[in-house]
């Protein structure tokens, strides 16, 4: 065999076991889906697709569990954190980029410093400064410790040190304050990591557990985890509605993903590697 | 890096960017506290004043049904944790499922990355296949694998018998418990590693394969001596991130298992939760959190000591 041909069956094989392992990751996944396609009582069947595919454990999930709440909460309280943790952290960024003043760098590590703190060891004196503050049960107690994050700063930052300087010199000279460079020339071209940052907030106040399981004990402003961490008892051996709203709790996400597929994977590559 | 050999045009371009003060002078203290203000303010309060009232905490035998410090411990709560066994087996459950999770979901993870950059088409599906787990809420993951590790019914098993192997109770047996969690964690959190290798394969430069394949190189020894070493930073990286990710460990064992069977795999986390939110002993919970954060901390400090290396080899 020459080595081109070597080469060219080489490639192959790797396609193959890459090919092989994706499946592999997707099976899950379809099963899920397979599963929650089928009446409860046929379940048991370990077949694929069976003959009388039907919707009824989504719609039961949708009747009989308060889903469509949890996803209004879980909506409300991302998105709250996620658009506080793109203000303030580009807003700290820009500072710590743009503008000159003492212990700057001092600033800076102690932002970076919140990257070591493990965010559960923190939950303990949370929860009592929640309950002093009269927060408990409210979104704000499930946002607010979110939307201080370093590495919302630290992806700003090393966004912003890329961009050139000339372009403020010019707006300078226009006698334009540091606010509206901010706001019109800084932030504008900073799209990639408004993305980035807001879609790791998004997602990961989104799929949080422990933290809203702890301050939201009442049952009206559970957010999705909870939400479903609490009923899955409830619905024993009907494994088809339990899929059902495990398929329906992901929904939401996994439209982001496909949407904002490219920014999520530049976000993650970008995250500290090119440091 | 390359500052000794970077061109003149490169070097004003470099010192325009960097940290040389500007002519402007000093003058942008006020504004720069008004810009830093809103995030330091939630920092304060949300983070450091927490991580310091935690401190306090653990000096105190702190209750959740009473208001207040309570009375003052000293290290009697340390003291306690050092000797309890409960501590030591859930640090112990933690620092296992660290074990079990990280090899894998390195090397894996790396393998897969190697693969997809050699495949021409379509990457955009593997990205998707190994990613989209991530993106689901721990919730989720934890009802699939559930009941894919149904004793009797679930789709493993049955994978399982048809070639003719026994499948163990996964999670209902104390010493398979753990390991079926690590194979959901590993299917779960792959992608994510996945992904940094695959940004750090891209930028390795392509004509230093080029150049070794007219070395006469083959795949396997380009991939030993420029594929792995120019990934160590990435590695490290990837190292560390998931070893502090796999010891925060909490969701899984908690919906799929509650810890059990027998407490087989009550992470350390849970722990503190256990003690702090069912026992309401949080000044005990706030000792153990404290050092179950040295932890961490001295896996951070053994990170800044790599890279530090590291930067110096560069």
């Amino acid at each position: 065999m020459s080595i081109e041909t070597r080469l060219k069956l080489f490639n192959r094989i790797c396609a193959g076991v890459l090919i092989a392992f994706a499946l592999l990751w997707l099976v899950p996944l379809l099963w899920a889906l397979d599963t929650a396609l089928k009446p409860n009582a046929e379940t048991t069947k370990t077949t694929w697709l069976i003959d009388n595919p039907t919707l009824g454990a989504f719609s039961r999930t949708l009747r009989d569990t308060d889903i469509l709440r949890w996803f209004g909460s879980s909506l409300f309280i991302s998105t709250l954190t996620a658009v506080g943790a793109v203000l303030t952290g580009s807003l700290a960024a820009y500072a710590l980029s743009r503008l000159r003043f003492r212990h700057r760098n001092l600033v800076f590590w102690f932002v970076l410093a919140g990257i070591m703190i493990p965010s559960q060891v923190l939950i303990v004196p949370q929860f009592r400064e929640m309950d002093s503050f009269g927060l408990l049960n409210t979104f704000w107690a499930v946002s607010l410790p979110q939307i201080p994050t370093a590495i919302a700063v630290f992806i700003f930052k090393q966004f912003f040190d890329g961009l050139p300087r000339e372009l403020e010199e010019v707006a300078r000279m226009d006698g334009a304050g540091f606010l509206r460079i901010y706001r019109r020339i800084i932030m504008p071209l900073a799209r990639p990591a408004v993305a980035a940052v807001a879609i790791f907030t998004f997602v990961g106040s989104w799929n949080d557990l422990l933290w809203p399981l702890l301050v939201l004990s009442n049952p009206d402003i559970m957010t999705v985890p909870v939400g479903l961490a609490t009923v899955q008892g409830s619905f024993g051996i009907r494994y088809a509605d339990t899929m059902a709203s495990a398929i329906l709790g992901a929904i939401p996400l996994v439209a982001v993903f496909l949407l904002f597929q490219r920014n999520i994977v530049e976000g993650i590559a970008g995250t500290g590697l090119k440091g | 890096m390359t500052a000794e050999t970077a061109e003149p045009a490169v070097r004003t371009d470099r010192s325009a960017r960097e940290d040389v003060p500007p002519e402007r002078g000093r003058g942008s203290g006020l504004p720069a506290a008004g810009f830093l203000a809103p995030f330091l303010l939630l920092y304060l309060l949300f983070i450091i004043g927490p991580g310091l009232y935690g401190l306090i905490m653990s000096f105190f035998d702190t209750s959740a049904v009473k208001p207040g410090l309570s009375g003052f411990a000293g290290f009697g709560n340390y003291a306690e944790a050092l000797q309890s066994g409960d501590f030591w087996s859930s640090l112990w459950h933690t620092l296992w499922f660290t074990i079990l999770t990280t090899p894998p979901l390195i090397i894996v993870a790396f393998l897969l990355a190697l693969l997809a950059d050699r495949v021409k088409h379509g990457r955009w599906f593997f990205r998707l296949a190994f990613f989209a787990p991530y993106i689901l809420p721990s919730a989720v993951v934890a009802l699939i694998w559930i009941w894919l590790y149904t004793p009797g019914l679930g789709l493993i098993e049955t994978a399982l018998g048809k070639i003719g192997v026994t499948a163990p109770n996964w999670l209902g047996d104390p010493n398979w418990a753990m390991p079926s969690l690590a194979l959901t964690t590993l299917w779960w959190t792959l992608g994510f590693n996945f992904v940094l290798y695959l940004a750090g394969l891209q930028e390795i430069p392509r004509d230093l394969y080029e150049a070794s394949s007219m070395d006469g190189a083959s795949p396997w020894q380009q991939i030993r001596s420029i594929t792995i070493p120019m990934l160590g930073r990435t590695t490290t990286l990837v190292a560390v991130l998931q070893v502090i990710a796999s010891l925060k460990v909490f969701d899984q064992m908690y919906i799929m298992t509650s810890g059990g069977p027998n407490f087989a795999t009550r992470s350390i986390l849970q722990y503190v939760y256990d003690q702090g939110f069912t026992n309401f002993r949080i000044g005990y919970a706030s000792a153990v959190s404290m050092l179950f954060f040295l932890v961490v901390l001295a896996v951070s400090a053994v990170w800044f000591a790599l890279v530090r290396r590291q930067e110096k080899e560069v």
